[in-house]
């Protein structure tokens, strides 16, 4: 057994993952203006995507900044890279290189305003919940 | 508390002939919005471009910077 299952949990989390994004909240709710914007350009893209709220537990952001040696929350990581934050992942969906990256066909429109939430993709993954019984 | 002049100033001297541009997103002095282009990014992702700005300040972001948002970019 792991002397830090919360690390080994995020670890497998982004291992497991395609696309997965630590913000604070949920897609539906997040908590964060820069949280919302990020999820909001992956939602824009249609693609799925994990999703972990940091918020319930402090160790989370602390283990997730240990791995991934960057300062602030929003975090991206597609096939196991950190992709970046807000600034980066918007101005990526801007340009067309988060289409390209995530490997779907960028919006044939300018932004939508408002990204409308996709049902059919997986429901947010819950870090938490992978460490019953730990 | 920071300024835009301090910002400005600690990022020119660790990127030697970087072109810098330091807002005050809030005007609360901690929420600050950074334009950065320099040689040294040349040939990195922007992961990397922004790893060598957010070095400068270490553990000041999230401190006393609450926020620095970057838009960074090699020279055209």
């Amino acid at each position: 057994m792991s002397e830090n299952p919360i690390r080994d949990a995020i670890a497998e989390a982004i291992a497991e993952n395609p696309v997965i994004l630590f913000m604070k909240g949920t897609p539906e709710a997040p908590r964060c203006g820069f949280s919302a914007r990020t999820a909001g350009a992956l939602q824009a893209l249609g693609t799925p995507f994990a999703a972990v709220d940091i918020l319930p537990d402090p160790r989370i952001r602390q283990e997730l900044t240990a791995i991934s040696e960057w300062p602030t929350v929003p975090q991206l990581f597609v096939n196991g890279e950190l992709i970046g934050g807000c600034d980066i992942v918007t101005e990526m969906y801007e340009t067309g290189e988060l289409a390209e990256t995530l490997g779907v066909e960028p919006p044939a429109d300018a932004p939508a305003a408002a990204p409308q939430d996709d049902p059919s993709g997986p429901a947010p993954l819950g870090i938490e919940n992978r460490l019953g019984g730990s | 508390m920071p300024t835009t002049d301090d910002l400005k100033t600690r990022i020119e001297a660790a990127l030697p002939g970087a072109t810098v541009a330091v807002e005050d997103w809030t005007g609360g002095g901690d929420h600050f919005r950074a334009t950065v282009v320099a040689p040294q990014f040349a040939g990195l992702t922007r992961i990397a471009q922004h790893r060598l700005v957010y070095d400068v300040f270490g553990d000041e972001i999230g401190g006393p910077i609450h926020a620095l948002s970057l838009t960074t970019r090699p020279p055209e």
